[in-house]
C-alpha cells in the first residue's frame, strides 16, 4: 500500500526520525495560518507548497511551489488544491489534488553548505535481505544517477539478526562526505528510519532528498513510503491510511467484491482464474491483434456469484469491445463454471458484446456443449490456441 | 527417479483439520500420496481422515516418520509453522499459504540457512512426481508420468502448461510450482539445477513471470551448467510498469523486471523462449523430436 508523504512523515516522527516541520492544509483558506504557525516553529520565512497524490515527480507538474511571502502561499495554496495534476507518474488526466502539506523553507544561512542526498530503505529480492541505497546525489531521479553515475550510488545489506550496525552507519555518513555534527546525526537518523520501516512492515521508504542544513542537521524533505498489503493485518492504523481517492473506482469495487483487479487502457476485458494464467492470457490478447482492458483473477473457485461480479464490473470499461473468459478448471469443474457463465449472462441480462469462453480441464467436453447449447451469442473453446484464433476474428469483425 | 517428493515420501499436512487442509489432503491420498497424518495443537491424538493427528511437527516426526511437511496454515501464523517444521527435521517443506508477510519471510530465510531442509512456495501449488505423489493442491489427473521437469511461478498456468505436454503424447518426470511471492523458499535457479541433476529428466520447462531477477538468474546456470533443452514463457509481457499482478512478486519496479528483458537475456544463453502460452508444449515437442 502505498502511502502519501504527509501519512509516511507522520509515522517517522513517531520513531524521532527528523522530519521537515510542516501542516497539512485541506482548506486553501487555511494555509496561510499553517505558514504562520510553521514560522512561529522554526522561525524560518519561507515555505513550500506540496501537492499530496500517490505519484513523483510533482515538481515537474507544477504541485510542489516555493513560497516567499504569506500571499505567495495563499496563491499557491489555491492553485495547486484542486488542480488536475499531471507528472510523468500519472496518466495523461492527471490526478486530483485534494490535500497540501505546507512545509518550513531548508534553506536558510547558516554555517555550512546545505547538501542533499538520496536514501532509501529495500527489500532486496536477490539477497532476500533488506538494504539500504543511497547516494550523495540527491533530489534528482535515482534511476538517472544509476545510469549516469553509478559509483555514487551505495548499498548496505542488512543482516536480519542483527540490524544495521552501528559501522554501516559510519560508512553510510562517510560515503556521503559528512564530518562534524552532520556526521553525528547522520548516525543517529540510520537506525531510527530503519526501526520505522520494521517496525512498519514496509518494503520501501525513499526519502529524495534527505537534507543537510546549513546547521547541520539531517531532515527528511520528501519521503516516499509503501507498505506491506500482506501485513496490513498487524498495522489497522496504516490500513486506515488508505486513501480510496487514489484508486480507480473500478479497482475499488473490485475489491469489494474480493476480485483480484487491475485497470488497463486496452479493448478486450478479460477473466482468468489464477494470476499467471491471467497475465498470460492478456499476452494472448495482446498477440491476436488486440489489447487488454484489464487484469482480472476471478480464483480458485470462479463460482457464478463472482463471474457474475466479474462481468459486471468489465463491462462498465466502454473501451472493452469484447471479453475473453480463460479458465483452466482443476479442482474446480468446468461444467459447473460452463453453468454459472450462463446463469450469469443471464442474470446482467442483454450483453451486447461477443464473448469468447475457453474452459479447459475436468469436464471441458461438457462445458463446451452447455455454453454452445445456451443460445448465447458466445463462442466457445477448449484449446488455449483456439481462443487466440477467436480473438483475432471477433476483433475483425467476422 | 525425480526430485524433492516420490512414493516413498511420508507425507503430513499442517493445518490438517481445516477445510482446506481436509480437501486437499482427502484429495492426496486419493492421488496415491503417502500422507501419514497431519498437526493441529490442540487437537493431538484425534484421527482425521483416518489418519493420526499430531499437537506438534516434532511428534508427527518422531511417532510417524514424517519428513515432508504441506502447509495451510493461515498467513499471520504460516511463517512460524515452516520453521517449526524446519526445526523438527522435516526435510522438504511445501507452503501453499498466499500472503506471508514479506518481513517474515525474511526471518524464514534466515532460520533455514544452514539446515538441511528446502521450502518449496509460499503462495504456490505444491510439487508432483506423477504416479508417485502429489504433495499439493494441483489437480492430479492432468498429469503423465514422464521426462519433462516444470518449474513455475504460477498455479493455473503451471497446469496449462502441463495439459499441454500431457496432450502432445508426452509425461512429466517433477513438477515444482515455486510460488509467486517476492521471497520464496526455492528460486527458479535451484528448481532448474534439481531437475538438470535429475537423471530421468529430459527436457525442462520453466515458466516465469515479471518481477525480480529470479529467470536471470536460471538463465546465466542454464548457460553454463545446461545438459538438457529449457522451453521458457514469460507472463506479463502486457503488464504496466509499478501494479502488482496477483501475485505479490509480480511487479515491474526497474527496467530489468520487464517481460522483454528477461526473454532477451533467456534468449541469449540458450533457452528456446517461445512468445505464446499456447505453444509451451508444441515447442517441447519439436525440440526433443
Amino acid at each position: 500500500m502505498n502511502l502519501h508523504e504527509y501519512q509516511g512523515k507522520s509515522l517517522l516522527r513517531k520513531y524521532n526520525v527528523p522530519v521537515a516541520e510542516s501542516v497539512l492544509v485541506e482548506n486553501p483558506e487555511d494555509a496561510v495560518a499553517a505558514a504562520q504557525e510553521l514560522e512561529k516553529r522554526t522561525g524560518i520565512k519561507i515555505w513550500a507548497v506540496k501537492a499530496q497524490i500517490h505519484a513523483g515527480g510533482r515538481g515537474k507538474g507544477g504541485g510542489v511551489k516555493i513560497a516567499r511571502s504569506l500571499e505567495e502561499v495563499d496563491t499557491f495554496a489555491h492553485q495547486i488544491i484542486g488542480m488536475q495534476l499531471v507528472t510523468p507518474q500519472t496518466s495523461a488526466e492527471g490526478k486530483l489534488v485534494r490535500k497540501v502539506l505546507v512545509e518550513q523553507g531548508i534553506y536558510y544561512p547558516g554555517p555550512s553548505e546545505p547538501k542533499e542526498f538520496y536514501f532509501s530503505i529495500l527489500l532486496n529480492r536477490g539477497t532476500s535481505r533488506n538494504m539500504i541505497m543511497y547516494s550523495p546525489r540527491g533530489g534528482m531521479n535515482i534511476e538517472e544517477v544509476a545510469e549516469e553515475t553509478p559509483d555514487q550510488i551505495f548499498t548496505e545489506e542488512i543482516d536480519p539478526k542483527v540490524g544495521v550496525l552501528p559501522f554501516q552507519c559510519r560508512r553510510i555518513a562517510f560515503n556521503l562526505g559528512l564530518s562534524g555534527e552532520a556526521f553525528k546525526n547522520m548516525v543517529k537518523f540510520v537506525p531510527k528510519l530503519y526501526q520505522a520501516y520494521i517496525e512498519n512492515d514496509a518494503t520501501l521508504i525513499e526519502i529524495n532528498p534527505l537534507f543537510k542544513t546549513s546547521d547541520d542537521k539531517i531532515l527528511v524533505v520528501d519521503t516516499k513510503m509503501v507498505v506491506d498489503n500482506n501485513a496490513l493485518f498487524r498495522h489497522p492504523d496504516i490500513e486506515a491510511m488508505r486513501d480510496v481517492h487514489e484508486e480507480d473506482p473500478m479497482e475499488v469495487e473490485a475489491g469489494q467484491h474480493n476480485l483480484n483487479f487491475v485497470k488497463l487502457n486496452g479493448n478486450v476485458g478479460c477473466m482468468v482464474n489464477g494470476a499467471g494464467l491471467a497475465m498470460a492470457t492478456m499476452d494472448i490478447i495482446k498477440f491476436s491483434g488486440g489489447d487488454p482492458a484489464n487484469f482480472l483473477d476471478v480464483g480458485g473457485s470462479a463460482n457464478a456469484k463472482r463471474v457474475e461480479e466479474a462481468f459486471r464490473i468489465i463491462l462498465k470499461d466502454p473501451n472493452v469491445k469484447a471479453i475473453l473468459v480463460n479458465i483452466f478448471g482443476g479442482i474446480v469443474r468446468c461444467d459447473r463454471v460452463a453453468n454459472g457463465i450462463v446463469d450469469a449472462y443471464k442474470n446482467i441480462g442483454e450483453i451486447n458484446l461477443p464473448i469468447i469462453v475457453r474452459l479447459q480441464g475436468t469436464n471441458a467436453e461438457e462445458a463446451k456443449e452447455i455454453i454452445d447449447n445456451s443460445g448465447l451469442k458466445v463462442h466457445s473453446a477448449i484449446l488455449l490456441k483456439e481462443a487466440a484464433d477467436l480473438i483475432t476474428e471477433v476483433l475483425a469483425g467476422k | 527417479m525425480s526430485v524433492l517428493v516420490n512414493k516413498d515420501s511420508r507425507v503430513i499436512v499442517q493445518g490438517f483439520t481445516g477445510s482446506e487442509g481436509t480437501f486437499h489432503a482427502s484429495q492426496m491420498i486419493e492421488y496415491g500420496t503417502h500422507v501419514v497424518g497431519g498437526v493441529t495443537p490442540g487437537k493431538g491424538g484425534q484421527t482425521h481422515l483416518d489418519r493420526p493427528v499430531f499437537n506438534s511437527v516434532s511428534d508427527a516426526v518422531k511417532q510417524a516418520g514424517a519428513n515432508v511437511s504441506l502447509i495451510f496454515v493461515p498467513p499471520a501464523f504460516a511463517a512460524d509453522a515452516i520453521m517449526e517444521a524446519a526445526e523438527a527435521g522435516i526435510e522438504v517443506i511445501v507452503c501453499i499459504t498466499e500472503g506471508i508477510p514479506v518481513q517474515d519471510m525474511l526471518k524464514v530465510k534466515e532460520y533455514l540457512k544452514g539446515r538441511p531442509v528446502r521450502l518449496i512456495g509460499p503462495n504456490c501449488p505444491g510439487i508432483i512426481t506423477p504416479g508417485e505423489a502429489k504433495v499439493g493442491i494441483m489437480p492430479g489427473f492432468i498429469h503423465r508420468k514422464g521426462t519433462i521437469g516444470i518449474v513455475s511461478r504460477s498455479g493455473t498456468l503451471t497446469y496449462e502448461a502441463v495439459d499441454q505436454v500431457t496432450k502432445a503424447g508426452m509425461g512429466q518426470s517433477t513438477c515444482i510450482g515455486i510460488g509467486g511471492d517476492p521471497i520464496p523458499g526455492t528460486t527458479m535457479k535451484e528448481a532448474v539445477e534439481l531437475l538438470m541433476n535429475d537423471p530421468e529428466t529430459e527436457g525442462i520447462i520453466m515458466i516465469g513471470e515479471i518481477g525480480g531477477n529470479m529467470e536471470a538468474e536460471a538463465a546465466y546456470y542454464i548457460r553454463d551448467h545446461g545438459t538438457k533443452p529449457v522451453v521458457s514463457f514469460i507472463a506479463g509481457a502486457t503488464a504496466p510498469k509499478g501494479r502488482t499482478m496477483g501475485h505479490a512478486g509480480a511487479i515491474i519496479g526497474g527496467k530489468d523486471d520487464t517481460a522483454e528483458a528477461k526473454k532477451k537475456i533467456l534468449t541469449e544463453c540458450g533457452v528456446f523462449v517461445v512468445d505464446s502460452p499456447a505453444d509451451i508444449g508444441k515447442k517441447m515437442k519439436e525440440i526433443l523430436n
